[in-house]
C-alpha cells in the first residue's frame, strides 16, 4: 500500500515536471498565414511591413523569443504611428496576449505533432500518479473518522519548504496565466483537441484554465471523499461543488459556444462575475436573440433575487462551499492547508475592511460603468469608466482573486480570497450576518475548549470562543464548509438553518449550572 | 470598600474561569500563578498537540493580549509553599506575593500505586504540558511498544496518541470491561470491540500491574502482570489509572485536607478567605444525589469557578449543578451521556439498548420502571442536543416523551441518517408500547432554546 503511494507520488511528480518543462519544448515559426488568422486587419495593415522582416517564417527555439520579436515590432509601429499622429491607426491590445496566440500557430514538431503523448505524460501521468498517492489512503487511514494526524508534523501541510515552493510554482503559474500567456503555449497546445472536441474551437489561455481547475478539483475531489468518508454532510457537499464546476463551469459554457450561443457559466454570479454588467458583455448578449436575453435576465436575477433570498434560507453557504468554483477549488485542492488561515483578532479587523471595500469597489465600477452605458458617455465624474474596469481586472480579478487567493494556498490558507476580498461573499455575508435562517449551534455546555474547531476553519473564525460560551456562531464570514462541525470530538456544533428567533443569543447560557451563570443573575 | 486582591494557583479550567466570572463583576486586582504554562490552554487537546492536529498555541482558548486587556496578571511560577498567618504565596523562585483572597485551583496529578520499578525513565502519566513534553522526549529516543495501564479516558487517549505514532500498544485493564465502572456491557464491550478489531489495541482484561523492570540506563524495559505472571516488554508505560488532587504542597499546612483540599458547598475551605475548586477539591458533602465528593471533569471545573467568581465578587454563591453531562471520545466513536447511567440499575429502574446492526452507534436509557420518567442517556456515535436533554431531564418527562420526539433531539450534521424508526421501533417492541415517531419540529426545540436566552 505505501509503496504504491510512493510510486504515486514519484508518478505525479514526473507528470508535473514534464507539464511544467515542456515550455521549453517544440519550435515555432510563424508563416503569413497563421500571421494573418491571429491579427485584425488594422494590426496587419500596421505590422506586416515590420513583420516580413523580422518575425515571419523564421524559426525560435522558444516561444519568449517570437514574443520579443513581435512586442518589438509592435512597439516600433505604434511609435511611427504615434510620430505621424495617425490616432486612429494606434494599436492598443495586448501585445503578450496576441503573442501568445501567435506562438501556438507558429508551433511545429515535437509537441505539436505528439500532442496526445504529452497531454498522457503531463495531464495522465498527474491524474494518476495523485489517484494513486490518495486511493491508498481508504485503508491506510484506517475506519472513517477525523484524519488529522500529522498535519502540523508534515513539511508540506505546516509551511515547511515544500508549502513554499507550492506556493511560488502556484503564483508563478498565474504570473503566466494572466501575463505572459506565450509561455504556456505548449500547454495550451495539449488541450487543443479537447476544447476542438467540446467547443469547436481551438483551446484558448481560459480553456486550458478551465480544463486544470476541472481536473484538479475533481482528482482532489476524491481524496475529500477518503478523507471525510464518515461525514455525508462533507461527501454531499463536495459531490455538489465538483457537479457545479463540470457541468456549469466547464462543459456548459463550451457547449453553448458549439451552439453559436454567448458563453457563460450560469451559476457565477454579480459581483464575483465582476464583468457581466460591462458595455461589451451587454451588448454582446442583446446581440444574441432570445438566449442572450435570457442570459441577462438570468445574471440579474440571480444577483438580485436568488443570491439574497438563498442566503436566507440557507446562509451564504450555499454558494461558497456548495456552488462556486473558487470555493470549490478552495474545499478540494486548498483543503490540506486549511489550517493556516489567521485566528487573531487583527485578522478580522482587516478582513472586514478589506472584503467590504472590495465591495464597494465592485458596486461603484458597475455603477459608473452602467451610467456609461445609458448616458452613452465615457467618463463618469471625469475618470474613464474603462480604466476604472482595468484598474478593478488587474487588482481584484486577476492579482487578488488568482495570483493570491490560489497561490498563497500553502501558506496563508485556502480562503484567501474568499475572505478578504470576494465581494460576493461580502454581499451574501451581510445577508447571513442581519437576515438569514443560518445559524451553527452551539450544543449547551459541551465545549472543551480545545481548539479543533478554531483550528480548522478555514475562514479565520475562532469558533471556539463562540463555543466555549454556549453562544451560537452567526459570522458574516462563514462560509458553512461544516467542517468545525466534523472535527469536534464531543458534538458541539451544528449547521442549521431555523427560526430567526432566538438564532442570535448575545448573552448566552452555558448549560450546566444555571443559577451562577452571568446572563440570569436573578434566577436564583 | 478596599480594593482586594485575589490570588489563583493554578491556570487550569477552574481557575481561568474564577478570574473570569470575577473579572466581569468586579475590577479589584486578580492574579492567576502557574508553573505549567505562561497561558492558560486546553489540557484536553494536549493529545490534539502529540498527534499533530494542533500547536500548543492553537490550544489557548485566548489571544494573549486577553489577560492585559481585561486586567489579569499571570505570573510563571512555581508555588512551594503558603503563609496562612501572613497571607503569603512563596514561590520557587520569585517574591512572596500578598494575598487577600485565595483560590486553590492546583488540579490533580496521576495516579502511581507505589508499584516497583514506577520512577523508571519512560514512565508517565498524561496531565500536563511537561507530561506532553517527556512523551515527545521518549518518541525522540525510540519507542515500538507501549503498555498503558489504567482503562479510562486518558488511557485510550494515550493509546491513540501513541497508535499515530506507529507505536503498538498493550493496555491493562483492571475491569472485565474497558470502563467497566462506568459504561454498562454493551457500550464497554463495544468500545473495547473498536479498540481491539479497528484500532489494533492489544486490550488485556482484567489484568493488574504486578511490577516495573527497567534497563541499566533505568528507562522500562517490561512490566509484569499480576494475574499470570507474563512479562511483556515495552519501552514506555503509560499509567492512567486515574489521578487525585494536587494537593501535596499543602500538606501539614494547617489546611484542612483528606484526598482534596476540604470544601463546603461555597468552595470554602477551613481557612478564612481561602477557597478550592475544581480537581483539587474534596466536597465535605457531595454536591447533589449520585455525585462524587471529588468531581474531576472539565465541565465541573468550569461550573464550580463560575460560581466561585460570583461568590468573590461578593455575591455568595454555592455549587449547586444541575442535570449531570459529560463526554468523551474513544478513537472514532463519540460519546456523551446525560442525567444518570451507571453499570448496573437500581430495582425501580429499566434501561433500553438500541445498537446499529452494523455500525458503532448506539442509545441507552434508562427510565423508571413505574412512571417511565427519563433519567439518563448514554449516546455513542449521535449527537444529542444538550439543551433539549437538560430540560427533560430536570422536568422529570419520560422515555417515551423523549422517544416520541427523538428527532428534535438528534444533533448530528445535516445528511447523518436519523436512527428514529429503528430505535423506536425496538423499544415498542420490547416494552409492547405504542410510541409513534414525531417528525423534527423547530417549533418545540425553539420553545426549549428560547428559554435560555437572556
Amino acid at each position: 500500500m505505501k509503496s504504491i503511494k510512493q510510486l504515486g507520488l514519484i508518478i505525479f511528480l514526473s507528470g508535473l515536471t514534464l507539464f511544467t518543462l515542456i515550455s521549453f519544448f517544440g519550435s515555432f515559426s510563424l508563416s503569413q498565414e497563421g500571421f494573418e488568422k491571429v491579427l485584425t486587419p488594422k494590426q496587419i495593415n500596421n505590422l506586416q511591413g515590420l513583420a516580413s522582416e523580422n518575425l515571419l517564417n523564421k524559426e525560435y527555439r522558444f516561444t519568449w523569443q517570437l514574443a520579443s520579436d513581435f512586442k518589438m515590432i509592435f512597439e516600433e509601429s505604434n511609435q511611427n504611428l504615434k510620430a505621424e499622429e495617425s490616432w486612429s491607426k494606434v494599436m492598443y491590445s495586448d501585445p503578450n496576449e496576441i503573442s501568445g496566440n501567435l506562438a501556438k500557430e507558429a508551433a511545429f514538431g515535437m509537441v505539436k505533432d505528439w500532442r496526445w503523448l504529452w497531454f498522457f505524460l503531463s495531464f495522465g501521468f498527474g491524474i494518476i500518479g495523485a489517484l494513486m498517492y490518495m486511493l491508498p489512503d481508504l485503508k491506510l487511514l484506517g475506519k472513517p473518522g477525523i484524519k488529522n494526524n500529522h498535519i502540523y508534523q508534515r513539511n508540506v501541510t505546516n509551511r515547511g519548504w515544500i508549502a513554499w515552493v507550492t506556493m511560488f510554482y502556484l503564483i508563478g503559474f498565474y504570473l503566466l496565466l494572466y501575463f505572459f500567456p506565450y509561455l504556456l503555449t505548449n500547454q495550451i497546445l495539449l488541450v487543443d483537441d479537447v476544447s476542438l472536441a467540446l467547443s469547436g474551437n481551438p483551446a484558448s489561455r481560459w480553456f486550458l484554465y478551465g480544463f486544470m481547475y476541472t481536473v484538479i478539483m475533481g482528482t482532489m475531489a476524491v481524496r475529500m471523499f477518503i478523507k471525510y468518508r464518515h461525514s455525508p454532510y462533507q461527501m454531499v457537499r463536495t459531490g455538489v461543488v465538483f457537479f457545479f464546476q463540470l457541468g456549469f463551469a466547464f462543459l456548459i459554457p463550451e457547449i453553448l459556444v458549439r451552439f453559436n450561443q454567448p458563453y457563460m457559466d450560469f451559476k457565477n454570479a454579480w459581483p464575483l462575475n465582476y464583468n457581466f454588467f460591462f458595455e461589451w458583455n451587454i451588448n454582446n448578449l442583446i446581440a444574441n436573440g432570445q438566449m442572450g436575453q435570457f442570459m441577462l435576465v438570468w445574471g440579474i436575477v440571480l444577483a438580485a433575487i436568488i443570491v439574497p433570498v438563498f442566503s436566507y434560507f440557507f446562509g451564504k453557504r450555499w454558494y461558497c462551499s456548495w456552488v462556486c468554483g473558487c470555493g470549490g477549488l478552495a474545499e478540494t485542492l486548498g483543503d490540506p492547508y486549511r489550517q493556516h488561515s489567521d485566528k487573531s483578532l487583527f485578522a478580522w479587523k482587516f478582513e472586514r475592511w478589506s472584503i467590504h471595500l472590495v465591495l464597494v469597489f465592485a458596486v461603484v465600477m458597475t455603477g459608473a460603468g452602467l451610467y456609461a452605458f445609458n448616458s452613452g458617455l465615457d467618463q463618469v465624474l471625469g475618470i474613464g469608466v474603462h480604466n476604472i474596469q482595468k484598474t478593478y481586472g488587474f487588482l481584484i480579478g486577476s492579482i487578488f482573486a488568482g495570483v493570491i487567493g490560489t497561490g498563497f494556498y500553502p501558506i496563508f490558507g485556502n480562503r484567501v480570497w474568499c475572505r478578504f476580498g470576494c465581494p460576493l461573499a461580502a454581499y451574501m455575508g451581510l445577508i447571513q450576518r442581519f437576515k438569514s435562517r443560518f445559524r451553527i449551534t452551539t450544543n449547551g455546555g459541551q465545549c472543551i475548549s480545545c481548539g479543533n474547531c478554531s483550528t480548522y476553519c478555514e475562514q479565520g473564525i475562532d469558533v471556539r470562543w463562540y463555543a466555549q460560551r454556549g453562544q451560537n456562531i452567526v459570522r458574516s464570514s462563514c462560509v458553512g464548509c461544516g467542517v468545525c462541525s466534523s472535527v469536534c470530538p464531543r458534538g458541539v456544533l451544528k449547521l442549521e438553518n431555523g427560526p430567526e428567533e432566538g438564532r442570535i443569543n448575545d448573552n448566552p447560557i452555558i448549560i450546566g449550572h444555571k443559577h451562577a451563570s452571568l446572563a440570569k443573575p436573578s434566577l436564583d | 470598600m478596599k480594593s482586594s486582591h485575589t490570588v489563583i494557583i493554578g491556570n487550569g479550567i477552574s481557575g481561568v474561569t474564577t478570574a473570569r466570572h470575577l473579572r466581569k463583576r468586579s475590577n479589584d486586582p486578580i492574579t492567576i500563578i502557574s508553573g505549567e504554562s505562561d497561558h492558560f490552554y486546553s489540557r484536553t487537546a494536549l493529545m490534539y498537540i502529540f498527534m499533530g492536529h494542533m500547536r500548543y498555541k492553537d490550544t489557548k482558548p485566548y489571544e494573549d493580549s486577553f489577560w492585559k486587556k481585561n486586567k489579569i496578571n499571570l505570573r510563571k511560577d512555581w508555588v512551594t509553599k503558603i503563609d496562612f498567618e501572613n497571607q503569603l504565596v512563596h514561590f520557587h523562585q520569585g517574591n512572596p506575593m500578598k494575598y487577600d483572597k485565595l483560590v486553590l485551583a492546583t488540579g490533580s496529578k496521576p495516579n502511581k500505586f507505589g508499584w516497583t520499578g514506577q520512577e523508571s525513565l519512560g514512565v508517565q502519566g498524561l496531565y500536563s504540558l511537561q507530561d506532553l513534553e517527556s512523551m515527545e522526549a521518549a518518541m525522540k529516543r525510540g519507542v515500538k511498544k507501549a503498555v498503558i495501564v489504567g482503562g479510562g479516558l486518558i488511557g485510550v487517549e494515550m493509546a491513540e496518541m501513541l497508535q499515530s505514532r506507529g507505536v503498538e500498544v498493550c493496555f491493562l485493564v483492571r475491569e472485565s470491561r474497558f470502563w467497566g465502572n462506568v459504561l454498562p456491557r454493551e457500550e464497554a464491550e463495544m468500545i473495547g470491540h473498536h479498540m481491539v478489531k479497528d484500532h489494533h489495541v492489544d486490550l488485556r482484561l482484567e489484568k493488574n500491574l504486578d511490577s516495573i523492570q527497567a534497563d541499566e540506563e533505568g528507562w522500562v524495559k517490561s512490566v509484569k502482570i499480576k494475574e499470570t505472571g507474563e512479562i511483556i516488554e515495552c519501552d514506555f508505560l503509560g499509567l492512567t489509572p486515574g489521578v487525585s488532587p494536587n494537593i501535596d504542597f499543602l500538606k501539614d499546612s494547617g489546611l484542612d485536607l483528606d484526598r482534596g483540599i476540604m470544601v463546603n458547598e461555597y468552595l470554602e475551605t477551613n481557612k478564612e478567605n481561602v477557597y478550592a475548586l475544581g480537581d483539587c477539591a474534596q466536597f465535605l458533602r457531595p454536591p447533589g444525589k449520585n455525585r462524587r465528593n471529588i468531581e474531576q471533569v472539565w465541565y465541573t471545573g468550569r461550573m464550580m469557578g463560575e460560581c466561585l467568581g460570583k461568590t468573590l465578587s461578593g455575591n455568595k454563591t454555592p455549587y449547586k449543578p444541575g442535570v449531570w453531562f459529560n463526554s468523551a471520545k474513544f478513537f472514532d466513536i463519540e460519546y456523551q451521556t446525560y442525567g444518570w447511567v451507571f453499570p448496573r440499575q437500581e430495582e425501580d429502574q429499566t434501561t433500553f439498548f438500541w445498537k446499529h446492526p452494523k455500525k458503532d452507534i448506539a442509545l441507552r436509557l434508562v427510565f423508571k420502571t413505574q412512571s417511565n420518567q427519563l433519567l439518563g442517556v448514554n449516546a455513542f456515535g449521535i449527537r444529542l442536543r444538550h439543551q433539549l436533554l437538560d430540560e427533560i431531564l430536570s422536568s422529570k418527562g419520560s422515555a417515551r416523551e423523549f422517544l416520541r420526539y427523538f428527532k428534535d433531539y438528534v444533533f448530528d450534521p445535516e445528511f447523518f441518517t436519523n436512527h428514529g424508526r429503528e430505535i423506536v421501533k425496538e423499544y415498542n417492541q420490547e416494552f409492547e408500547d405504542f410510541v409513534e415517531l414525531k417528525s423534527k419540529s423547530w417549533n418545540r426545540i425553539k420553545t426549549v432554546l428560547n428559554k435560555n436566552l437572556r
